[in-house]
């Protein structure tokens, strides 16, 4: 045994004897974790989230929450002399006289449009290859959750500065709260300490912000990975790889030098985009007023949907009885966001109250072979990407010289019009690619050699695919519809037709499918 | 699974492809040099982080292709950053790529579910405790404690009630009166109709007496726009048009509907535009709204001219400005 052997041992004793740790660690230092590009998407976001405590806790040592008015007397000479609050001005301080301030803001900037965009990629994975099925659904849960605080988070981070731009989305983050019917002009007094915008907003917000939610990320994400590490990661389908186990690499060394390695190509490219990539300059922005505004006020990318809705939303208000409620400002800004995040939340339910599936689910399915799964994710892509853009339909409108009344008129349509025939379209596409399955499995690929028969006919040459490529095209299963019946074996018709009757309609539409090739297909073939 | 068709079988993990480097000692050899090089990367980023900390001063700009004119030091700063990071990553990933075993393996998985006799354990262990603690039986305590419960609830929302006044007739009332002179922002000058050419726009703000503060909170609130057009331009009825100077027209520039600054004017055609959410109001027609979210016009301020020749409110807002709140009346 050498040196730093018995060292190393000493040190595992010492630790075991006190925690009992050793047998916990021998097994899991071997746990094993599959292999493949998607799953890295959701390690984006953990390692961002990481970068964003360390780059954030660098930026609060000089940052001044408080929107107490000063006169600015620092190095930026435009600025120079003007009126400003404590915020904007020590957010100006960051920028230009700390060294590597500016870099550690823009890192931070970056990491919070990489922490949201990993979120949201993560969660198309996860939803297209079903991973969020029994015994995931939790976790799927936490996610939403994390998603949904994750646009409060960042939404309160890019409020901070107190520039003209953020100071613009706070007052209209005012007048969401203020147009609650009922309690609405007290909650906005309450949480602006008065009037807007007050000098107690941004004080609030930072505590919110550095604090509250930053806490509550941390618990939610211990356990999202606790429960991964618990009910083992899935995998996709393939040669060898069942529901009953899980094919991969040890946690050491493989995973942890892959993962570690990771985490520091994520930090490395954040930081390079850090350093060549201007992003939020607010001294250009100037202070926050509320008299003034810039031209192409835009929110960061997680905002613009919404901000895209309430755009295209038609001026809808209703005065009755002395009481005025906004509904040009309620549905896009409040119910629409909230059904589709309620709808989200309770997606995993949902399907499998409609396919009556309660079993558990470790093998991914590939889109394609869930036709209505993924023509529905599509649609609700293409509602969002419709929202998204009329969010920047003035940028867009100068850009391509349209008009914003043309862009308007376009998304207001599009929003209703587009995500059904996504729907149409990508369910379509879904069992044509099962079709091509189908084909693939039956004659084999295309080599691309012409040969010339003895009667001269030109034929093509077909390969047959590989055993392992067989069964990953037929390896999925296909369940018939429900079967509802809606009398029961004695002739009494059973509670709940009407809904049975749209479980049973739904249930069919979702088994739709074209049948995967069987082995009595394939002698078939040989016969002929 | 449809159990009556035989499906294809599974033919099980495919055979390990070894890589050069497990055979090859050569191959190896020249893998760990890789990593090592990579790993030096990272350390020459170090290098370039610190030399740029002390040898490059603040305010070099350089120009590059691309970035355009570009700040040296915060630019070398961040690279050197990003390539001592982004290089320990590439050579982790390396070393395990090449180096460390690839074979995949097979780890079995285990049931969630706790066996039946555990589950039937857990509630009725669950049944005697809560039966021990006489949770079914107690109706006075179990009523008595959730009675508790719920007024201890109240107590934060109580004691958070000094978080903000009322609203009171904050939302309704601005600093505008009868008199209260137009003054310029910036600047804090009184403006007379002649300052203003056809077509102009100028911000204003209402004069402040001598001693008064100007918060954000009344800026907020008691923006005004003036805007200049020719009188026969107007298409508005008799009162609205006595609300108007010599073609001179004030409109709170606090927008109607989410209380952005309405700050774009469009000259040709009278419009004005919420940069926010796009709402487009006709000048000409009292700040109709013509197009996007916006339900109502922009308030309209009456405007005259006072004993010195200055514009001045003739009257205050005769409706709240900013966007809507449950209380307003119409």
């Amino acid at each position: 045994m050498t040196a730093r052997e018995r060292i190393a041992g000493n040190v595992a004793s010492y630790v075991d004897d006190r925690t009992g740790a050793a047998k916990w660690m021998k097994k899991n230092l071997t746990k094993v974790f599959p292999d493949h590009w998607s799953f890295m998407l959701g390690e984006i976001a953990l390692y961002s989230f990481i970068i964003l405590l360390l780059s954030g806790t660098f930026l609060t040592f000089w940052f001044d929450p408080s929107q107490r008015e000063v006169v600015y007397e620092g190095g930026y000479a435009p600025l120079e002399g003007l009126k400003m609050s404590a915020a904007y001005a020590s957010t100006l301080h960051i920028s230009f006289e700390v060294r590597g301030g500016l870099l550690m803001r823009q890192i931070h900037h970056w990491a919070a449009l990489i922490f949201m965009a990993a979120i949201v990629v993560h969660l198309l994975r996860v939803y297209f290859t079903g991973a969020f099925r029994k015994p995931r659904e939790f976790n799927w849960i936490i996610g939403v959750g994390l998603l949904t605080l994750g646009i409060v988070e960042g939404f309160l981070g890019y409020s901070l500065p107190d520039d003209l731009l953020s100071g613009t989305g706070i007052r209209i983050a005012e007048a969401i709260i203020q147009a609650l019917p009922l309690v609405g002009s007290y909650l906005a007094f309450f949480a602006f300490g008065g009037a807007f915008p007050g000098e107690s907003f941004i004080p609030r917000i930072y505590t919110v912000h550095v604090l509250l939610l930053p806490g509550i990320f941390l618990a939610l994400i211990t356990v999202h990975l606790m429960l991964v590490w618990y009910q083992k990661h899935t995998q996709y389908p393939g040669p060898g790889r069942t529901e009953k186990n899980v094919v991969g690499y040890p946690l050491m060394p493989v995973y942890m030098a892959k993962a570690g390695g990771f985490f520091f190509i994520v930090f490395g490219i954040t930081a390079f985009l850090g350093a060549v990539a201007s992003i939020n300059p607010i001294w250009l922005y100037g202070p926050y007023t509320p008299g003034q505004i810039s031209a192409g006020s835009q929110p960061d990318w997680y905002m613009g949907w919404l901000d895209g809705l309430v755009r295209m939303s038609p001026p809808l208000e209703t005065h009755a009885f002395g009481h005025t409620i906004s509904w040009n400002i309620l549905i896009p800004g409040l119910i629409v966001p909230g059904i589709l995040f309620t709808g989200m939340a309770l997606y995993p339910f949902i399907e499998s109250w409609v396919t009556g599936d309660k079993r558990e689910h470790h093998l991914l399915d590939r889109p394609r072979n869930a036709p209505n799964r993924t023509a529905l994710g599509v649609m609700s892509l293409t509602f969002m990407i419709v929202a998204l853009l009329n969010g920047g339909n003035d940028i867009i409108a100068t850009n391509f010289h349209l008009t914003i009344n043309q862009i308007m008129w376009f998304s207001r349509i599009a929003i209703f019009v587009l995500p059904p025939i996504a729907f149409i379209v990508t369910k379509r596409l879904c069992l044509s690619l099962q079709r091509a399955d189908r084909d693939l499995v039956l004659h084999g690929r295309e080599t691309g050699r012409l040969l010339r028969m003895p009667s001269g006919e030109f034929v093509e040459v077909h390969e047959p695919i590989s055993p392992e490529k067989a069964w990953l095209l037929t390896q999925h299963e296909q369940n018939p519809p429900l079967a509802l019946e809606e009398v029961d074996s004695r002739g009494v018709r059973r509670p709940g037709v009407i809904k049975n009757k749209i479980r049973a309609r739904i249930s069919k539409a979702n088994a739709e499918a074209v049948p995967k090739v069987s082995v009595e297909d394939l002698k078939e073939i040989e016969h002929h | 699974m449809s159990m009556e068709i035989e499906a294809i079988k599974d033919p099980g993990l495919p055979a390990h492809v070894h890589r050069a480097a497990d055979t090859d000692p050569k191959a190896a050899k020249k893998a760990e040099r890789q990593v090592a090089i990579l790993f030096l990367l990272s350390a020459l980023g170090t290098i370039l982080l610190i030399s740029t900390f002390f040898f490059i001063s603040e305010d070099t700009f350089i120009y590059l292709p691309v970035l355009g004119n570009t700040n040296a030091y915060q630019l070398f700063l961040g690279l050197g950053l990003a390539a001592s990071l982004f290089f320990i990553g590439m050579g982790a990933i390396q070393w395990a790529r090449t180096l460390m075993p690839d074979e995949e393996v097979v780890a079995e998985r285990h049931e969630f579910r706790s066996p039946d006799e555990d589950r039937a354990d857990f509630v009725a262990t669950v049944k005697d405790r809560a039966g021990q603690a006489g949770l079914g039986r107690r109706s006075l305590i179990k009523r008595s404690l959730g009675l508790s419960l719920g007024l201890v609830g109240i107590s934060p929302l109580l004691l958070l009630r000094d978080l903000g006044p009322l609203p009171k007739d904050d939302l309704t009332k601005t600093s505008w009166k009868a008199g209260t002179r137009l003054v310029t922002d910036p600047g804090d000058r009184p403006i007379r109709p002649e300052d203003l050419e056809v077509g102009a726009v100028a911000q204003t703000l209402p004069e402040l007496a001598s001693g008064e503060k100007r918060t954000l909170n009344n800026i907020g609130k008691d923006a005004v726009l003036l805007i200049r057009l020719r009188p026969e331009e107007f298409n508005l009825d008799a009162e609205r048009l006595s609300w108007t100077h010599e073609g001179i027209i004030a409109f709170s520039k606090i927008c109607s509907h989410m209380g952005c600054a309405v700050a774009l004017y469009e000259q040709q055609t009278k419009h004005l535009l919420c940069p926010c959410h796009q709402s487009t109001f006709d000048v000409t027609r009292a700040a109709k709204v013509i197009f996007g979210p916006a339900a109502r016009p922009l308030p309209q301020l009456a405007i005259t001219i006072d004993a010195d020749g200055y514009l001045v409110a003739k009257a205050p807002f005769t409706e709240p400005v900013g966007p809507s709140f449950w209380e307003r009346s119409s």
